[in-house]
């Protein structure tokens, strides 16, 4: 087959370079190699893809792929595979894996199965603290050397206000972003959902927004003390988006991301299910004045991005009582028709926008390549159909697990072909295999 | 006789409209006649199996239903965590599909998770009655103390109820408060703020003062204060908790002269409430015990389709 291919006809959207014309795309060598209007293919071989959205390949920064230690759950070989075919050409996997990635050795092993084994790019995240115990740093530079993009304690967050500092201060030195789950867990000990009337009603304990404020409060204060970047992870509170946007308005390198669940579901599910596991996740599901505050951070900026904190998790993980039940929902699959549908066509972003805070927005704020389709970029490359209209089938995912409360959902606009370096990592005009 | 009971499941008062807890309240009051009768065995549910799935130790609700099954003749099966394999770790999906193999018609749980009884029901064919979930609901202990409120007041429109203690971690104060709201009584939910929880006021009025919570009252519910459940610096001690909250001789001075004192058991005595009360005139605890079988053996009787199915 021939390395050369000519994206013909589609509306490239180009977020980085103020890009939004129908243009065809040409593809060389694993990389962008010229756009305009009608190139002749020159022996490339050519994809109609009039009438749809090419945007540069989008990246999710925040999936825990499992691997290694809970195969069970997911793999980087089928947690990548969900990834293209949910439209995503590269993912920031979580440490919290067993063993945690806190160690060179571990990054490197996630790296080294990522060659053998990945259908788009993976960049692993180390701890911030060996084994995300909160204690000592673990070895960043190490990491760093072996692929690693941030650290995180994803899952176990830092208590110690005095680690997180020093978090900050080493990160920075070697460029890191040190990213937060923000929760205080003496205020959400033994919580499974969010702190309200509807957990009063359900018999259910709440985790107050404020567990997660303080913690996000105190993350800018002591970026800006130290001079460090933190970013935000899975941001849910109206409290939390506030504390972003006085510290951003501030100066302080702080960045955010929210998940589409907290952009689209709130705390009344969890009701309406009558305690299905798949409404459970940690932030919880907030109510609707948190998550109109998420979705207005998304749209002025505050919050920088869309990630999707995928977390498969087993059917005997979630088949149990809701208390009992683990926390997450997978993501990868569901994340570009849900925003394409649910935000774009209801109005809430335009497109522009959203391939912004799915592309190039992500890429800066973890300083990764790609999220651009300029002239010598790597030919990662998401195209879309804005006009399919399907069904949100979990049967059917390429992840090895189907925790979403999303299922049947029917939306409209899905990923069409994943490119990644030039090469077809999902065909939607393909039979899955 | 009126339309058949809707409900397949009991699973808290919440989905009940008014006109059927009445349906349940005056089958109760059937029942109880059987209760007074020398020979305490009708032949209503022959044939039909129930399943007493235990998960919370609770001798009393757990002999109530015992005995309302005895009395109206089902075959029935208890399951305590202590004897089964609850305790080897057997999930509660197992468990479910275990007791389905044996076809069931009625399974009734005590679980200590909020949703334990939705998730059975989503699993298994057989009615399911909600014996007490988590901090969720406990329907009919609220169905056995409003038959107690209306055998001694006549009515339940217009009352006045407090409910008073550990309203954040009890079942019982969420399931009274949602049944006399739902038939025209005024309960008013009262204890310490760190017991109240986040949107109680969803339910009923609220007061922070005892006293405010008794003035008038015709019913006083003193709730459990569970002390085995407080694991997060809720009160500093048990004392001073009497000396705000507990039901004394005086306090009760304050509700009306035939107030009835209501309490789901077991009592922590000098805690939510002085002995000289719980063993006082107004205490209706025995009442209590005999309408707490009474209105099993309607849950039993209306979800197993007024034992109609005899054959
Ligand atoms: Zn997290
Ligand atoms: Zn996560």
């Amino acid at each position: 087959m021939s390395d050369r291919l000519l994206l013909r006809g589609g509306r490239v959207i180009d977020p980085a370079r103020g890009v939004d014309a129908v243009q065809d795309v040409l593809i060389e060598a694993g990389k962008v190699a010229e756009l305009g209007p009608k190139l002749q293919p020159r022996g490339a071989a050519v994809r109609d893809v009039a009438g749809c959205v090419v945007a540069p390949g989008f990246i999710d920064i925040h999936v825990h792929l499992r691997e290694p230690g809970r195969e069970d759950k997911e793999t980087i070989a089928t947690g990548t595979r969900a990834a293209a075919r949910g439209g995503f050409t590269a993912v920031c996997a979580m440490p919290n894996t067993t063993p945690v990635n806190d160690s060179a050795a571990v990054t490197r092993f996630v790296m080294d199965r990522a060659r053998e084994a990945a259908s788009v790019r993976v960049y692993p995240i180390g701890a911030i603290t060996k084994g995300s115990l909160g204690e000592e740093l673990a070895e960043y530079a190490d990491m760093q050397k072996e692929g690693a993009v941030a650290v995180s304690d994803d899952g176990r967050p830092v208590g110690s206000a005095l680690v997180f500092r020093r978090a900050l201060e080493y990160a920075k030195g070697l460029g890191l972003v040190v990213i937060d789950h923000c929760e205080d867990p003496t205020l959400s000990h033994g919580c499974c959902m969010n702190e309200g009337p509807v957990a009063t009603r359900l018999g259910l304990r709440g985790a107050p927004a404020v567990s997660e404020s303080v913690i996000v409060e105190r993350d800018i204060a002591l970026a800006e003390l130290t001079g460090g970047r933190v970013h935000i992870a899975h941001l849910s509170t109206a409290a939390a988006v506030d504390a972003v946007r006085r510290g951003k308005a501030r100066g302080v390198k702080v960045t955010a991301e929210a998940t589409p669940h907290h952009l689209l579901l709130i705390d009344e599910l969890v009701r309406e299910r009558e305690y299905d596991t798949a409404t459970k996740m940690n932030p919880p599901l907030r109510n609707e004045r948190d998550r109109l505050a998420v979705l207005a951070g998304l749209k002025d900026g505050t919050i920088d991005c869309i990630a999707t904190d995928h977390a498969p998790h087993t059917v005997d993980d979630k088949r149990v009582e809701y208390d009992q039940a683990a926390f997450g929902i997978v993501g990868l699959e569901t994340a570009v028709p849900l925003a394409l549908d649910r935000l774009v066509r209801a109005g809430h972003l335009t497109l522009v926008q959203l391939v912004e805070r799915m592309s190039s927005a992500p890429a800066r704020v973890l300083g990764l390549p790609g999220g651009t389709l300029a002239p010598g970029a790597p030919a990662d490359v998401t195209v879309l159909d804005l006009a399919r209209r399907a069904r949100v089938e979990p049967e059917t995912f390429a992840s090895k697990s189907r925790n979403t409360p999303f299922g049947g959902l029917e939306l409209t606009g899905w990923p069409r072909l994943t490119l990644v370096g030039g090469r077809v990592v999902f065909d939607a005009a393909e039979p899955a295999v | 006789m009126s339309a058949p009971f809707p409900h397949r499941h009991l699973l808290g008062i919440e989905p009940l409209a008014a006109e059927h807890i009445v349906a349940l309240l005056d089958t109760a009051e059937t029942m109880r006649e059987v209760l007074g009768r020398p020979i305490k065995k009708v032949p209503t549910l022959r044939g039909r199996s129930v399943v007493n799935l235990f998960y919370e130790a609770s001798t009393r609700t757990r002999s109530s239903f015992e005995m309302a099954e005895r009395v109206l003749s089902a075959d029935s099966l208890s399951i305590a965590t202590a004897t089964s394999s609850v305790q080897k770790g057997e999930t509660l999906l197992d468990t479910a599909k275990n007791l389905e193999a044996m076809n069931p018609d009625m399974i009734i749980m005590r679980h200590g998770s909020s949703g334990a009884p939705h998730f059975l029901a989503r699993h298994c064919k057989a009615s399911i009655v909600n014996a007490g979930d988590g901090a969720h609901e406990h329907p009919t202990q609220a169905l056995l103390d409003a038959l107690t409120l209306r055998q001694k007041k006549g009515r339940i429109e217009g009352l006045k109820v407090a409910i008073v203690g550990d309203v954040v971690h009890s079942r019982v104060a969420r399931s009274n408060a949602l049944l006399l709201t739902k038939l025209g009584a005024r309960p008013i939910l009262c204890g310490p703020p760190p017991l109240l929880p986040i949107g109680v006021e969803q339910y009923a009025p609220v007061t922070t003062r005892i006293d405010e919570a008794i003035e008038g009252a015709d019913a006083i519910m003193m709730l459990r204060l569970q002390r085995e459940r407080m694991s997060g610096a809720f009160l500093p001690s048990t004392r001073e908790y009497h000396t705000l909250y507990g039901l004394t001789v005086e306090r009760v001075k304050k509700a009306k002269p035939d107030v009835i004192i209501l309490h789901p058991g077991p009592m922590n005595r000098g805690v939510e409430i002085a002995s000289e009360v719980a063993d006082g005139p107004y205490s209706v605890i025995l009442d209590q015990v005999t309408n707490g079988v009474a209105v099993r053996m309607a849950v039993l009787y209306l979800l197993l389709g007024g034992g109609g199915g005899e054959a």
